[in-house]
Formats: C-alpha cells, sequence, structure tokens
C-alpha cells in the first residue's frame, strides 16, 4: 500500500489536489482499499467451524430517546456469534461527533467500522470547511455507507445504525432510523434498532412521555434495554455481577457526554430493585429512583 | 536561435530565497507560544473565515503565514495525510514529526525544481502529555526544519516578535499569560516601533487565536472567541 507518502517523503501529488471536502471521496480515489466498499466480494456464505458454527458476532439492542434539552441512545453491551455470547462488553454506541452519535445494530466487525470511517468522514469536513457539517448533511452521509454495504448485506452481513444528534440549526434533538438499502428515515419521540428492538420499543411506548428531562429519560432507556434483555436471547442485560453497565450516550446544545459507570449504577439499580418480584416493571416508575 | 543566458545555481537559490522572505515579511505576524497547559497560537487577523491557525488531528496543529493559496493547500493535504494515516493505522500513529518531515520534503521539492518558490513560512506543533513532550516544528520555504523551544514567531516583523518572546517566555506559564504574552509580543511590530511607543494594542475581534489543550481527550484543538478569549486578555486583578 502507498498511502502515506511515495519515496522521497514528499507528500503525494493527490494530497495537494483540489478536491472533495469528504474523506470517502479523497479516499476512494487515492486508496480505494482501505474503504469497506473497495473490497473485492468473494461469493458465498462465511465459511462455518469454531464457537458459534463460524457466524461473525452480531451486536443487538439499540435505543434513542428524544428529551427536553436533546436526545438520549443506549445501547446493551452483548454481542452474539450464533447462539453463543461472543463477547460481554461490546460497545455500540459511539460518538461521532462533538454534537452526534451513532449506535450499531448488525455484523459488529462491519459496523465498527463503518462508524470509524463515518467519524472520520465528520471530522474531515469539519477541518477542511472549517465549520460543522450540518445534522441533514451527517444522515445522508450515514445512508451512503449503508448503501456502499448493500453488497455485504445480500450475503448476510447487514450493519443498520441509529444516528441521533443535537441539531444546532434545528436547536432540538434528532433521530434517524436505516433500513438496510441506506433508506433514512426520521423518527420522532424514540426508536431502536436490534434484534432486541421490538420488546424495546414496547416498553419505550409505555414509558416515553414529550419533555422529560436527562435522568428520566437515561432511566427509561434503562428499562427498555432491561425489557429488550428480558425477552431477547441475543440482548444482554445490565451484568451486575461484572459490573458491566450500557452504554449510555446523551446529546445536547453542550454536546456529546457518555454517561460514566458511577452515574449508572444506581441507575441501573434502581430498575433492578423496580423488576424484583415484578420482573415486567411498573409504567409509573419513571418520575423517581433516576436521579443518582 | 538565442542562447539562454547563464545563471550560477548560487544565484539562483539566492534570489528565489530572497523573492520567497520578501513575501513572507509582508504579511502579518504569527506566535506560537507553550505554556503549561497546551501550545497557544495567536495572529492579527480580522478574518473570521480565512484562518491561518487550524487543526490537522487530535493533538497536531498548524499555523502558517505568507500566500493563502499556497499555505491553505499545504493544510489540505496535511488534514488529508493525518486522516488516511490515522484512519489505516491507529489515532497515536498520527505526528507532527511525521508531517513536519513530509512538509519537508514537499517544500524543499518545490524550492528547487519548481522556478517560482512557495512563500510560506509554517508552524506544526503537537502538544504531549506532559510539557517536556511537546513539539514545535517551524518550516522555511525552502524545506529546512527547525525544532522550536518553547516559542516561534513568524511573518512580517518576526525578529522584534520573536526578541520580545524572548526576554519574557519561560517554561509553567499559564494560559493568560501566555496569551497575554503572546498579544503584546504581536503589537511590538515594526509599525509600533516606527511609532515610537511601545507595543500597539490589538482588540480582541482582530485576533484569531487557537489553543492545544493538553488536559482534552481526543481533539485537543479549540479556538477562542468571544468572551473567552477576552477574558483572558483582560489584566488580572
Amino acid at each position: 500500500m502507498n498511502h502515506t507518502s511515495d519515496q522521497s517523503g514528499r507528500l503525494p501529488a493527490a494530497f495537494l489536489r483540489p478536491g472533495s471536502s469528504s474523506f470517502t471521496d479523497f479516499v476512494r480515489e487515492y486508496s480505494p482499499q482501505l474503504l469497506p466498499a473497495g473490497r473485492a466480494l468473494p461469493a458465498g456464505a462465511l465459511p462455518g467451524g469454531g464457537p458459534g458454527n463460524g457466524e461473525a458476532p452480531h451486536a443487538t439492542t439499540i435505543v434513542a430517546l428524544v428529551f427536553a434539552d436533546g436526545v438520549v441512545m443506549a445501547g446493551d453491551r452483548r454481542a452474539t456469534a450464533g447462539p453463543m455470547i461472543a463477547q460481554r462488553d461490546i460497545k455500540k454506541v459511539f460518538q461521532t461527533d462533538e454534537h452526534s452519535c451513532a449506535g450499531i445494530a448488525g455484523v459488529a466487525g462491519l459496523a465498527v467500522e463503518m462508524i470509524r470511517l463515518f467519524q472520520v468522514e465528520l471530522e474531515h469536513f469539519e477541518k477542511l470547511e472549517g465549520t460543522l457539517m450540518s445534522f441533514e448533511g451527517k444522515a445522508n452521509r450515514l445512508s451512503t455507507m449503508i448503501r456502499g454495504n448493500l453488497g455485504m448485506a445480500m450475503q448476510g452481513l447487514a450493519v443498520v445504525p441509529l444516528f441521533a444528534g443535537y441539531d444546532l440549526d434545528a436547536g432540538r434533538g434528532r433521530i434517524v432510523g436505516y433500513d438496510v438499502t441506506g433508506g433514512r428515515s426520521e423518527e420522532r419521540d424514540h426508536h431502536t434498532v436490534g434484534s432486541g428492538s421490538i420488546f424495546a420499543r414496547g416498553a419505550l411506548k409505555k414509558l416515553y412521555r414529550p419533555g422529560m428531562d436527562e435522568a428520566e429519560t437515561v432511566r427509561v432507556a434503562v428499562e427498555a434495554l432491561w425489557d429488550a434483555a428480558d425477552d431477547d436471547s441475543a440482548t444482554g442485560g445490565p451484568d451486575l455481577l461484572r459490573k458491566i453497565w450500557p452504554v449510555v450516550a446523551v446529546v445536547t446544545a453542550a454536546g456529546f457526554r457518555q454517561v460514566p459507570d458511577a452515574e449508572l449504577e444506581p441507575v441501573v439499580e434502581a430498575v433492578v430493585a423496580g423488576r424484583r418480584g415484578n420482573p415486567g416493571g411498573n409504567p409509573g416508575i419513571t418520575t423517581t429512583g433516576g436521579e443518582a | 536561435m538565442s542562447v539562454p543566458f547563464y545563471v550560477s545555481p548560487e544565484q539562483l537559490m539566492k534570489d528565489k530565497a530572497d523573492y520567497a522572505r520578501k513575501g513572507i515579511a509582508r504579511g502579518r505576524a504569527v506566535v506560537v507560544v507553550a505554556f503549561a497547559g497546551g501550545i497557544v497560537f495567536a495572529s492579527e487577523n480580522p478574518s473570521r473565515a480565512l484562518h491561518k491557525i487550524s487543526e490537522i488531528y487530535d493533538r497536531v496543529a498548524f499555523a502558517a503565514v505568507g500566500k493563502y493559496n499556497e499555505f491553505e493547500n499545504l493544510r489540505v493535504a496535511g488534514v488529508r495525510y493525518a486522516d488516511v494515516r490515522g484512519y489505516s493505522y491507529d489515532r497515536s500513529d498520527v505526528t507532527a514529526r511525521g508531517l513536519a518531515n513530509a512538509y519537508a520534503q514537499t517544500l524543499g521539492a518545490i524550492f528547487t525544481t519548481e522556478s517560482k518558490p512557495y512563500e510560506v513560512e509554517i508552524v506544526v506543533a503537537e502538544v504531549g502529555t506532559r510539557p517536556e513532550a511537546d513539539q514545535i516544528y517551524r518550516l522555511t520555504y525552502d524545506g529546512s526544519v527547525a525544532d522550536e523551544h518553547g516559542y516561534v514567531a513568524m511573518g512580517g516583523s518576526a525578529e522584534q516578535i520573536a526578541a520580545k518572546l524572548g526576554e519574557r517566555w519561560h517554561a509553567g506559564l499559564s494560559l493568560a499569560e501566555a496569551l497575554q504574552l503572546a498579544v503584546e509580543a504581536l503589537g511590538s511590530d515594526a509599525a509600533a516601533e516606527a511609532a515610537g511607543q511601545g507595543p500597539r494594542p490589538i482588540a480582541a475581534d482582530q485576533l484569531e487565536v487557537a489553543v492545544l489543550d493538553r488536559a482534552r481527550e481526543r481533539r485537543t484543538f479549540r479556538r477562542l472567541t468571544g468572551p473567552t478569549l477576552a477574558g483572558l486578555l483582560a489584566p488580572q486583578g
């Protein structure tokens, strides 16, 4: 690969040429093998063998909720390979820039790579243009990347992210969902993706109220993940033994913040306590007990 | 057929260097000052859109004087270099030293092979985890590199400004002290000397200021504007 410099150590001519502010567009011309879509696609399915029949690890449930000051996104920590648990502490919710985050469902390896490329894409634009990309711009870039993965998706390696952030122009939190072809749709109050999403969505329908504050919203997100884990084997509940909590991100006008474990622990414990002897939970729970 | 004039290589290089130096000296200066919490960059630049100071990567920033289209070209190349490298290896593999080397080769090649050299001078700086690990590289139009410690001034009246910085700079300055020193030094240029009354004041809205903040996670580059900047420039009581 010749992607740092030519033999003289000089910056390659492609670097000095005027062109696009998109990192993906630049790399596609300069060094296409670096891009996920730049690789030739072998025919057939993944080779079998090994734990979980060699299936690639899948990541599962993500929830996102709009609240008064912005948006909250939370993801469980389990990755599965077939019937096996591939990883107990995988991270599925990522900061993508100062005012946005993305969660991933689907094949973990490809999804993490897609998000890594998306992060560079946003940052590259921001540095070259000296200005932030619009929320719509970001959502569209992610669409394009999902579409670029369609060939892989046809072979069973689908990636479906969930995008959320604070729209500085509109002054509110926004959530964008995608389908496997890159089709995007804006979701009003909350949205879920992944194998446990139908259960999480049911929970959100009952617990969500417009205009909740941050602590309540975080609590509702954790409750919804609990319900997903309760019924979906591929979604992990909070791991009290190992102290592995969901990854919860909050994006407001002030920027991205991942809720630290110390703050999340009492929330998770309150949720667990509320379910003791009452596994379905109580729809009226959300106003108290969420604050750390 | 006419016989081309003979010009000695020595004369040719000297002429190119003089030409580049003159171009650089025409513009306003940029200063780079290390302080306890990172590295601060300042320039007198009323434009909000055409920057002389920019982010390259997590811990690396770029400052330039001279011809805008030429240093902008280098800046874009630097961002591409850093992003391609960081994406294909790891974010920690992007260093100021690597970028400074690539710039040095590029500027050197342009200076020797092209009839018109780039009229630019640039600084590539990287903030370390400790002040001793900070790196400041200054590159000139011909591709020479200098590894600087503490402070750099470049552009118009660079010598006077650097002299001022040299008198007062010491390790362990606070951000406000470093910034006040930088602005005072920027005001101690030829114009101030001609007027003969000490450094001329520069208002906050005439300044472009950015900092590589050691304490930040991941992306350490921040522009300082508006009330934050005015607060730092106000004399401490």
